[in-house]
């Protein structure tokens, strides 16, 4: 469906998108992921042919966006990070423009409007100034006029973004909803929001692709899957090179020091293996006190932070610095 | 086409749902309907004047006494108001950030330009309809030459034009309105000014600022004479705008 080949993309000198290859296929539901910053709305921007690349090409359906950037839009809906609508309109008469400038022929306007506004749920304020919307009926009126001329792609760049929990949810399901039968790109950096989403993930960092994957394998595939918490009453070297030499352990970290004679320690061990039975039992021997012995999942969050941690204070002086161009 | 059919009737809607038209109209009216009414009484005045001069009564008419100056004093109102009817046309998208949904309809560059152009010439027709109400007030008043009234008309919309190229191409270059609409208050005064210097900028460099000024090229049309070359200068310098305004919104796909 959607095949990115090579993609970069210059402002001036600083690279805002650097050689990114992807593919995207009917009917799935990808997620970007990246701090801000990385590169996902200026991916999303030259997806949509609001902005062409400096290199690399892409192709929508077999046509390359940039000789045939028309019939890419028509088979598009975008609907952009702060969801910019025009104010003075009133609701109807916004979707009647939208249905006009993408070209929906006049005799199915109406049915146009009313089947989307179904869809999203904004049939009650079809006579309201968008000025007056809450955050949440702007949000599906965004998503509304990406939805009409029914575009087989939808691309949402941080649709959940400044809602509150329970317009996020709404939200979220309404994407779920409408996604059965196309194909959506959606940005965040909300890490739980991808996951329960998207049926891949692909993790962007300072302009590049780190990461691509489902959650789940993102999730397993990562080098430290088994992590272990342990508290228990003993003396906190002693203790620490115990754990360090049972088998299985690659790493052990103290995580509060210290204190009454209890310390809790993080324990990192190889995936597919438990070594809660072998912890238990050396420390029993020891006759040390275990007061708390857990295995804690591995999140996305940690697969995220652990691909781009590497480069997080390189990245961040980074960020300071091209603070004002806003480009994500 | 249908995507600038869209964009028309959007702009169309912006300006007469919110007051922009109905306020930059109502003064356009307010003020010409002074100077015609001044221009009524002057004639009038300069009538009983020439009661007992049958050779000057005979050169006065209302074409010299109310027409032609009423429609120099619209040319100068409209280079202060049509800034004002051009400068948020691109500008404010930018700032709001709505010209980003706008590119990426399946609505090309073209029609987006062309739509908010011709939306803003629409208003000035329309404010140039409601002035053919002084054809009724003269009508009794005496006879006069109907194709001056007529082709200065024409020169009146076509300088109108210009300037709205010329403003939609400067909104388009800056998100600010009050920066596009003082630049283009700015560049159109001077298109209209810099006539002044040819008297003692020598004859080479005079002949072409005679060439470029938007006075000089209204001068025919107030004779009532259609001169291909002013006519076309009119449409030249909004076509040019026109295709700035074309190239600026690409630069501005480019830089994001």
């Amino acid at each position: 469906m959607i095949e990115v080949i090579g993609l970069t993309k210059y402002y001036g000198r600083f690279a805002a998108v650097k050689d990114v290859n992807f593919q995207v296929k009917a009917g799935e539901i990808v997620g970007f992921l990246g701090p801000n910053g990385a590169g996902k709305t200026t991916t999303m921007r030259i997806l949509t042919c609001f902005t062409p690349a400096s290199s690399g090409s892409v192709r929508v359906s077999g046509i390359d966006i940039a000789h045939d950037s028309m019939a890419v839009r028509r088979k598009i809906g975008y609907l952009p990070e702060n969801v910019p609508l025009y104010n003075w309109m009133r609701v109807r008469g916004y979707l009647e423009f939208v249905t006009r400038a993408k070209g929906v022929p006049s005799s199915n306007r109406n049915q146009e409007i009313e089947r989307v506004s179904k869809v999203v749920g904004i049939e009650d304020v079809q006579g309201k100034m968008i000025r007056w919307l809450s955050k949440g009926y702007r949000q599906r009126l965004g998503l509304a006029q990406a939805l009409i001329g029914d575009p087989e792609i939808i691309i949402l760049d941080e649709p959940t973004i400044g809602l509150d929990p329970r317009q996020i949810k709404e939200i979220r399901n309404l994407i779920k909803s409408f996604a059965l039968n196309k194909t959506v790109i959606l940005s965040s950096h909300i890490l739980p929001e991808v996951s329960q989403i998207c049926s891949r993930v692909i993790i962007i960092n300072k302009g590049s692709i780190v990461a691509e994957d489902s959650p789940e394998n993102l999730i397993s595939g990562s080098g430290r899957t088994s992590r272990i918490q342990v508290s228990l009453r003993a003396p906190e070297h002693e203790a620490t090179n115990l754990v360090q030499i049972l088998r299985g352990v690659s790493s052990v970290k103290v995580l509060d020091p210290l204190q009454d004679g209890c310390s809790t320690f993080s324990v990192e061990a190889e995936k597919n293996l438990d070594v809660r039975p072998i912890l238990a039992r050396a420390i029993v021997e020891k006759e040390w006190e275990l007061l708390e012995l857990r295995s804690i999942d591995v999140s996305l969050e940690d697969v995220f932070l652990d691909l781009i941690t590497e480069e997080t204070i390189e990245s961040r002086a980074e960020d300071n610095t091209t603070m004002g161009k806003e480009v994500a | 086409m249908h995507g600038l059919v869209a964009i028309f009737r959007k702009e169309m809607a912006n300006f007469f749902v919110s007051p922009v038209a109905y306020a930059v109209i109502a003064i356009f009216l307010i003020i010409v309907g002074f100077f015609f009414w001044a221009n009524v009484s002057l004639l009038s005045v300069i009538s009983l004047q020439a009661a007992n001069n049958p050779m000057f009564a005979e050169r006065i008419n209302l074409t010299d006494v109310v027409i032609r100056p009423l429609v120099q004093n619209m040319s100068i109102i409209l280079l202060f108001l049509i800034p004002l009817l051009t400068m948020r046309l691109f500008s404010e998208e930018k700032k709001s950030g709505t010209i980003e949904l706008l590119l990426t309809y399946p609505v090309n560059d073209f029609g987006i330009v062309m739509g908010k152009f011709l939306a803003t010439l629409s208003v000035l027709l329309v404010m140039m309809a409601c002035t053919l109400s002084f054809l009724l007030i003269m009508a009794p008043l005496g006879s006069f030459d109907m194709g001056v009234f007529i082709s200065s008309y024409l020169g009146i919309i076509l300088m109108g034009s210009s300037f709205i190229a010329m403003g939609v191409f400067i909104s388009s270059m800056t998100e600010n309105q009050i920066i596009a609409g003082a630049s283009s208050f700015g560049a159109a005064l001077m298109f209209w000014m810099i006539s002044w210097t040819s008297s003692f900028t020598g004859p080479t460099a005079g002949t072409i600022i005679r060439q470029v000024s938007i006075l000089e090229r209204l001068d025919s049309f107030l004779k009532g004479i259609l001169v291909v070359s002013d006519v076309s200068f009119f449409v030249f310098f909004s076509a040019v705008f026109l295709f700035l305004t074309f190239r600026s919104i690409e630069t501005q796909r480019w830089r994001g």
